[in-house]
């Protein structure tokens, strides 16, 4: 089997672990979340076997050139699929609370479907510049943080749902419906803030790597470039949100709101910059 | 459960502003405050200004949205650029706002004086009461915390105090750490706390960001980018910059012995390219190192990135010519557009030479009669050693080799603040960890007699992520009850 059809069971696992998380919300059974737990591990599985195949596929296209498979736009999205499915999981080893997978998962699969759709798959040898072990490091630890913010951005998203209607209501009766399959308002707000928590130094990481390598290329750690600049943004975003919420109390709503600025910017950053801005970055275009 | 917005549940704030009413409103919770808003004249209400936290907040959130602009409009570019792109009128505007070199300009360098006005004035401000923490932890709690913790447990026991002691110092050793046991007007009180080091974490980062700009500040001060080209087999003891292209001068002399490009198979992307330096000093070999992209070469302090590369003038031809009368053979250099002289009074030159061709690489060589006539030029083609014999001439031409002379293209910096900035992640990786993974967290327990029965109060908290806490705290409830009750603890479900 190739890395292709790999990524297309992933694709493939991840939406039928979408439809069954929404139908989890639908039916409130347990058992179903479980399968969706289930069957979005085992597409877990495939991604990371799909990645491992496409990086051993290198080798055999371009020989002693082969490499990570972390340096073009395709690889990136479906990697970037990898780490958002790889923090839930583990989020859900925490609290277990798979409500959440409905609202996270969608970022995942449309990962997967944008890349296959519309990104070239090509296994391409790397120009000199790309040459370099910080780029790994860069990617890896780049991508974790925004997988960390996506889940803090789904999270956010369940927050504001939930909480217009618990006020709406009087005091302790149950909720009913979607909503009580939800966590608990306390809880969504907690993950949303230990999602950051562990994005943002990974995020700090994935900046300074990323200084590390520009230094070793091109003799300039930091040369305020589209890219650059929009990462700086986003830490800057995420450096708020925690001060805000560790020195003055800003806790939910408030902090939902600016995990969902954050997150607009970490996507602005990883794709609009390409997409939209110029830069001296190697995923443009491509 | 409560739902989380607003202050549904109270966070207990270590540090504050006079200010910030959030965090008057939670000074009952917060021991060992010492400064009280009393008279304020200002020097005091400057001071507040630059240690208040909204300050921050407000700052970082401004960095962010100005940064923007810099990415949406081209920086440095040529003046012409902007006044096609946005009309004559903005770019005086842009100047003005000095939105071309935004990152440089005086607002954005006063903002983030600003930012680090405010971090340091923070950190002197807060810093004596963390490290109070350490020397004076609060081993009595005070009222207030025993009352209003969010976390907290009171039971009534038969037990006398002495065996609760007993059982509360074994649970907490075993299942925190160990504690401290204060008696203090008739209680029994113990106190044990984890993680206190993350409370520096906080000032480990913020000491990290200073670094990081006084780095950067050093190297923008007594450092330089600049660019050179050096043609194979030359040298050079200076260098241009990159902001104004005066040369500066290196104060050695670097010599590029060779430059080499590799390809990607047969196609023309370049897989690497690199280039032997020799550094000299005093016309002695001081180093010699084959840099290549992302592998620089460094000497006292400079440092020669491969950058770029192109041909350097025009190349040589190594031709076989053989007479044909005779069959001499000569060998000959020539440079393109050169005429070299034959035997018999003849002389050939070279007018073209392509290696993208069906055939790879072919010259195009005219031959000159002694009385001066221009002949038909020809192709010779260096796949095809015997191509040229056919053509049946006065002399049979034979391309042996072309070299093309390349320049080797380097981008020199010197950055004398650069292992500043280095120290300066390092510290805040470290400092971030320390913060954000870990947390102060501290237990309190107070035992007093009631009535022959034994009251036992205890107090937890943590100094950031209550929430998280609490939820742990909830847990540790049960096995609390557990050890008083000298029972293991029920498991759920
Ligand atoms: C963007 C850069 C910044 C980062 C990454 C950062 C990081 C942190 C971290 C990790 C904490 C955790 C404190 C805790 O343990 O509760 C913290 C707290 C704090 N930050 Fe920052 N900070 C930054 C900028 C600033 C600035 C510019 C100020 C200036 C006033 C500031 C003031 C504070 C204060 C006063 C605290 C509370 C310290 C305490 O717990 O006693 N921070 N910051």
């Amino acid at each position: 089997m190739d890395s292709g059809q790999l990524f297309n069971i992933t694709t493939i696992a991840y939406f039928a672990g979408m439809v069954l998380f929404f139908a989890y919300l639908a039916t409130k059974n347990r058992t179903v979340a479980f399968v969706a737990n289930l069957v979005t591990f085992v597409g877990f599985l495939f991604n990371t076997a799909a990645l491992g195949m496409r990086w051993y596929e290198s080798y055999q296209i371009l020989g002693e050139d082969g490499r990570a498979p972390l340096t073009n736009l395709y690889e990136s999205v479906v990697f970037f699929a990898w780490t958002i499915v790889l923090i839930y999981l583990l989020i859900d080893l925490k609290y277990k609370q798979r409500a959440v997978g409905a609202f996270v998962m969608p970022f995942a699969l449309f990962s997967m479907l944008g890349a296959q759709m519309w990104l070239n798959a090509g296994i391409d040898p790397l120009v000199p510049a790309l040459q370099s072990n910080w780029l790994t490091y860069h990617v890896i630890t780049c991508f974790l943080g925004y997988a960390a913010f996506a889940v803090a951005c789904g999270v956010s998203i369940m927050y504001l749902i939930k909480i217009g209607k618990e006020e709406k209501q009087e005091g302790n009766e149950q909720m009913t419906g979607l909503l009580s399959v939800f966590p608990s308002c306390r809880i969504l707000d907690d993950i949303n803030y230990r999602a950051i928590m562990i994005g943002f130094p990974l995020l700090t990481l994935g900046i300074i790597t990323g200084a590390a390598w520009a230094n070793y290329a091109w003799g300039t750690y930091w040369s305020w470039d589209p890219k650059e600049t929009w990462s700086l943004i986003v830490w800057f975003i995420y450096a708020a949100f925690l001060h805000a919420r560790f020195t003055r109390g800003w806790v939910g709503r408030r902090a939902a709101w600016l995990s969902i600025i954050g997150f607009a910017a970490t996507l602005f950053c990883y794709l609009g910059v390409n997409l939209v801005l110029s830069g001296l970055h190697s995923y443009g275009g491509s | 459960m409560t739902s989380a917005s607003g202050a549904g549940y109270s966070y207990q704030i270590c540090h504050f502003s006079p200010s910030d009413r959030f965090i008057q409103e939670n000074i009952a919770l917060t021991e060992n405050i010492t400064d009280t808003p009393a008279k304020e004249n200002h020097a005091d209400k400057i001071w507040d200004f630059f240690c208040s936290l909204k300050l921050t907040i407000i700052i970082l959130l401004l960095l962010a949205v100005t940064s923007i602009i810099g990415t949406v409009i081209q920086q440095n570019a040529p003046a012409a650029e902007y006044i096609r792109e946005y009309g004559e009128a903005n770019y005086k505007l842009f100047q003005t706002l000095q939105f071309t070199d935004m990152y440089h300009s005086w607002w954005f360098v006063g903002l983030l004086a600003l930012f680090s006005i405010n971090l340091i004035c923070c950190s002197i401000k807060h810093f004596p009461r963390v490290w109070k923490f350490v020397k004076e932890p609060t081993l009595v709690p005070s009222a207030g915390i025993l009352k209003n913790s969010p976390n907290r447990l009171e039971v009534t026991s038969k037990e006398s105090r002495q065996v609760l002691n007993t059982r509360l110092q074994n649970f907490l050793k075993k299942d925190f750490t160990a504690a401290t046991e204060t008696e203090q007007d008739g209680k029994t009180y113990l106190f044990a706390q984890k993680g206190i080091f993350s409370r520096f974490g906080a000032y480990t980062t913020h000491l990290s960001i200073l670094i990081i700009m006084a780095g950067a500040i050093i190297g923008n001060v007594w450092g330089y980018k600049a660019v050179v080209n050096i043609v194979e087999g030359t040298s050079t003891d200076q260098v241009w910059l990159r902001s104004n292209s005066q040369p500066v001068k290196l104060g050695f002399t670097v010599r590029c012995d060779n430059f080499d490009v590799s390809y990607y198979g047969n196609s023309r992307r370049p897989k690497d390219y690199n280039s032997d330096l020799v550094v000299l000093e005093n016309g002695q070999e001081i180093l010699r190192k084959r840099i290549e992209v992302n592998d620089p070469l460094t000497y006292k302090g400079i440092t020669f990135y491969q950058s770029s590369y192109g041909p350097a003038g025009s190349g040589f031809f190594k031709m076989k010519v053989t007479e044909n009368a005779s069959g001499k053979v000569m060998n000959l250099s020539a440079r393109m557009g050169e005429q070299v002289k034959l035997p018999g009074g003849y002389a050939f030159a070279i007018s073209d030479f392509t290696d993208s061709g069906r055939f790879g690489p072919a010259a195009r060589v005219h031959v000159k009669t002694p009385e001066g006539r221009n002949g038909t030029p020809f192709m010779v083609l260096k796949d095809y050693p015997d191509f040229d014999v056919r053509r049946g001439g006065q002399f049979s031409f034979t391309l042996l080799s072309y070299e093309q002379p390349q320049f080797t293209g380097l981008q020199v910096a010197k950055d004398p603040g650069v292992e500043i900035v280095w120290l300066g992640c390092f510290l805040m990786v470290f400092g971030s960890m320390a913060a954000f993974f870990f947390s102060h967290r501290r237990i309190w327990v107070c035992l007093e007699d009631e009535g022959g029965k034994t009251k036992v109060t205890i107090a937890a908290n943590a100094h950031r992520n209550q929430a998280g806490f609490s939820l742990a705290f909830d847990e540790m409830k049960q096995k609390l009850e557990a050890a008083i009750e000298n029972k293991s603890p029920v498991k759920e479900g």
